[in-house]
């Protein structure tokens, strides 16, 4: 059985100036204890998905099943068997962090103590803060109490939208380690995020964009995908080459990357030298060919 | 090297609530037309650094200079100097692209010659002159980035602060909003600019890296990497940030 | 059940945590006795009144003609016994009555002095009061025109009488008025924006997406704003009692009975005021302009409804705090018994249960 599986949904709002195709004709499943990303921009229609599976937004079109149950029918017991952490961090800024567990292990009739294995991990940091209110907390912590309240019923399977969006660096980290941990305790994962660089840490992902599915595998598989060269070019001035590469006749796409700019010629075998002649003019110049990351591909994608 | 125009310049500049101490004595500069990445980890102090730099916040001791003015007596002309942008309020939603940006030349004093010539300059570099009159929440999230963008430097500042400006939008969005930034560097407007993407960090001239309110390290990219020895700039920020005592 | 009292208990500490509501939750209630303890001025026309002539003479039908001609009074021809008066007083058709000595004529002609009676319900004193200027200045008028070329004036004498409220306390139409107000507000409006606060917060999709049942939520958001209503109810009782001087003349058990009826259909409007918003601010315009406007024109608190224009007073009949109103002033002023208010009883009931009925319809169990 999939653990998540949607077949042909689609959901449109409508608007006083036009209608929007949030989710458009999509179709993916996740299998038993896998970790799925959902990588894409604000308004790709993530939390749209997001909410249909979670049983609170109705699809126009379409089916989708939690667990083999029917997202339309069985939404109640859907409701016992998952732990959805939406968007913003749903806590209650007004209570204390052992206030919010308590209050979330009860309403899903049970207990910290009970399930108190599977949070230990990630509550042990917050246990010197738990008489601290929410609000008072930090964007990483707040993160990981909203984590902690979505695992305190140990749900079958966890709806992470954009978990990790305004949190720094380290938080991030340390939130995708925890949900590496809860992977082998064969909790099934579905999470959202705009960060690319996140997407390497999922067993599967796909690429989403305005309500589409761009492409649905493996990281590396997509990665793999990238059928052209990928060359890092660096120089001195980087605002100069990066307009000289786009005015280059046999340039393709050339984009800012970190350090470099990634540029793509449109010839199958690209005379390296010819593009350096043609860069004469600037100083200290690298030229590399580089490994494309998910990034890469997704804006080849974009392209298309 | 020619010297180089020193355009922020701060010393020992401290801010406390009470015993708590959000930042501690930090002293750096930054030059004419640098893009400074200023990061940090969430509750490091990056926020009340940079609400004293734009004179919304008095210090608590120390001195800060930003583009000829001193933050303790000249925050209205601080103010008029700076352009800001943040990922939460940038435009009103509820009025038309051109409304904003004639709303913004019009509080920084630009007269009306001005505001209408640059104005239909600037529609026309973002290719929006056919959507002038359509209220910004009909933009797409990227454009409206662009567009906050394009109205904090419209009054041709000296520095831009720029707070989480690329959150959620698409990697292409992304990088032409980091084309804009160029662009204007280029043109002389001191960029500063907070990010959480370590990649943005990389395209910085120079950055700082903020832990428990002081300034850990300062350099470009490039040397940072050499001293952390570290491959790329998520790990230094790692090595940096782990060691922050404070509750995160 | 466990779920249940857990619910609560948040509720309650989201409450007692924000100091600055829990201020106004708790100290409006006083601040508004107080101030609206001054009573406003009104004007009343085409009041029913009684007249009960013991002498029927001249000069008493000169009088009535007078008194029938102006435009403030409705004669009640009907009534015509001192019970029956006193009946038409307690059910309301009656505001006021004037009783004529026997032989008026002759006492005024022999001992050039006679004895009318005026008597009000003063459960409202703005209103008793004007009325018994108006039936003293025609009673004035009379007595001067009489006294026209005579040495010897002859002088009528009103004896006053209050009704219900012998001192005349404006602050006894108060307190059934900022009763029905306070407890309306709170209940409605905080019931409101609670319930719409988790939707803002987008705590409101986490608790659906769990096993918690909706009616749950509803009930659990609702007792800690039932209590404190409560609590507000015998603040403003004991308040009215020890710094006015207020005495409950009635059933304390039946007061309480329909003040905690009240505050149900009060709740029930606040639920149903956040299945229709999806904001804070908005929950708390519509509470503020939809509620408290309404409540303090056209309850009867602030003006009488028998001066309001024709389709005002219909309209006052939708009021909730109209009928509340009337049944704290029965039960406390006027010492009323349950078989006098039922009909108000049935009222709030049905407009409860029509609130309960709409938000159950349009409470999502989806965003």
């Amino acid at each position: 059985m999939n653990a998540i599986e949607l077949n042909n949904i689609t959901k449109t709002y409508t608007t006083k100036n036009n209608i929007i195709n949030a989710v458009d004709d999509i179709s993916f499943s996740v299998d038993e204890g896998e970790l799925f990303g959902l990588i894409g921009p604000d308004g790709s229609g993530k939390t749209s998905i997001f909410r249909i599976l979670t049983t609170v937004l109705l699809a126009d079109k379409g089916t989708a099943t939690v667990m083999g149950l029917d997202v339309l029918k069985d939404f109640k017991a859907i409701r016992t068997i998952v732990g959805y952490m939406p968007g913003r961090f749903s806590l209650y800024q007004d209570l204390t962090v052992e206030e919010n567990l308590n209050f979330f292990a009860t309403i899903f009739n049970t207990t910290i103590q009970e399930n108190y294995d599977l949070v230990a991990d990630i509550y042990k940091q917050l246990e010197p803060f738990k008489n601290r209110r929410a609000g008072k907390l930090s964007g990483g912590m707040k993160q990981k109490l909203a984590l902690s309240c979505a695992l305190i019923h140990k749900p079958k399977v966890l709806f992470l939208d954009e978990p990790t969006t305004g949190v720094d660096p380290v938080s991030r980290k340390e939130f995708w380690e925890m949900l590496k941990r809860l992977k082998t305790q064969g909790i099934s994962i579905l999470v959202s995020t705009p960060y690319m660089d996140e997407a390497n840490l999922c067993d599967r992902i796909a690429l989403i964009q305005t309500g589409k599915i761009l492409e649905i595998d493996t990281p590396q598989n997509i990665v793999n995908r990238f059928d052209k060269n990928l060359y890092a070019v660096k120089s001195k001035s980087m605002f100069n080459l990066l307009n000289d590469l786009r005015a280059y006749s046999k340039t393709e796409s050339c984009f800012a990357f970190g350090q470099y700019h990634h540029l793509v010629l449109n010839e199958k075998y690209p005379d390296i030298n010819e593009l350096k002649s043609y860069l004469k003019n600037h100083t200290e110049i690298e030229i590399e060919l580089v490994k494309p990351g998910i990034e890469d591909r997704f804006m080849q994608l974009m392209k298309k | 090297m020619a010297e180089k125009e020193v355009v922020i310049k701060t010393n020992k500049l401290t801010k406390k609530f009470g015993d708590f101490v959000a930042v501690s004595e930090i002293t750096f500069e930054v030059f004419k037309g640098e893009i400074f990445g200023f990061l940090g980890a969430n509750g490091a102090g990056k926020t009340t650094a940079m609400k004293m730099l734009i004179g919304i916040s008095k210090p608590s001791s120390g001195t800060a200079n930003i583009a000829g003015f001193d933050v303790y007596k000249n925050t209205e002309s601080i103010k008029k100097s700076i352009g800001y942008m943040s990922q939460k309020f940038s435009l009103y939603e509820d009025l038309t692209i051109k409304e904003n940006i004639i709303l913004f030349g019009g509080i920084y004093g630009l007269n009306d010659y001005d505001i209408e010539t640059k104005c239909n300059g600037l529609l026309e570099k973002l290719n929006l002159q056919n959507d002038a009159d359509k209220l910004v929440n009909s933009l797409p999230l990227g454009w409206k980035q662009k567009l906050a963008f394009s109205t904090a430097i419209f009054h041709m500042p000296k520095i831009v602060f720029l707070d989480e400006p690329t959150g959620g939008v698409d990697p292409i969005t992304r990088r032409q909003f980091w084309d804009m930034i160029y662009e204007a560097a280029h043109n002389g407007i001191t960029v500063f600019v907070t990010t959480h993407y370590m990649e943005e960090a990389e395209y910085c001239d120079r950055v700082s890296i903020m832990v428990d309110g002081r300034i850990e390290a300062l350099d470009s990219p490039e040397n940072l990497k050499k001293q952390f020895n570290a491959a790329t700039m998520d790990d230094v920020f790692l090595m940096l940030a782990r060691k922050a005592k404070r509750g995160d | 059940m466990k779920q249940f009292f857990s619910f609560i208990k948040k509720e309650f500490h989201h409450i007692l945590r924000d100091k600055r509501s829990m201020l106004v939750l708790l100290g409006l209630p006083v601040v508004q006795l107080i101030i609206f303890g001054f009573a406003i001025t009104t004007e009343t026309r085409n009041c029913n009144i009684a007249i009960l002539d013991n002498s029927k003479d001249e000069a008493t039908q000169n009088l009535i003609t007078r008194i029938e001609s102006s435009s403030y009074f409705d004669i009640d021809k009907t009534l015509s016994s001192d019970n029956q008066i006193e009946k038409a007083f307690k059910t309301g058709r009656i505001k006021l009555a004037i009783i004529f000595q026997p032989n008026f004529q002759n006492e005024l002609m022999h001992n050039n002095k006679a004895q009318l009676q005026i008597v009000t319900d003063a459960s409202d004193p703005n209103q008793a009061n004007t009325l018994t200027y108006y039936v003293s200045a025609i009673v004035m008028e009379y007595q001067k025109e009489l006294n026209q070329n005579k040495n010897l004036p002859y002088t009528i004498n009103s004896e006053i009488r209050m009704l219900y409220n012998p001192q005349l306390k404006g602050e006894y139409s108060s307190v059934p008025g900022v009763m029905g107000m306070i407890l309306l507000l709170i209940s409605a409006m905080m019931t409101s924006i609670s319930i719409v606060r988790e939707k803002e917060m987008g705590t409101m999709e986490v608790l659906l997406v769990s096993p918690l049942k909706p009616w749950i939520i509803i009930v659990s958001k609702v007792i800690p704003y039932f209590i404190i209503s409560l609590i507000n109810v015998i603040t403003i009782l004991l308040i009215s009692g020890w710094v006015f001087g207020i005495p409950i003349v009635g059933s304390i058990f039946l007061l309480s009975l329909v003040t905690i009826f009240y505050i149900i259909c009060a709740l029930a409007l606040g639920i149903l005021i956040s299945t229709v918003t999806s904001s804070q601010q908005a929950a708390m315009i519509i509470s503020l302009i939809g509620l408290m406007l309404p409540v303090v024109m056209l309850s009867g608190y602030a003006f009488p409804i028998a001066n309001m224009p024709v389709i005002l007073q219909v309209i006052s009949n939708l009021i909730p705090a109209k009928w509340y109103i009337i049944m704290v002033k029965n039960i406390m002023i006027k010492g009323l018994g349950f078989l006098d208010i039922w009909k108000e009883i049935l009222i709030i009931f049905g407009m409860t249960t029509f609130f309960l009925l709409v938000s159950l319809k349009r409470f999502k169990i989806r965003l």
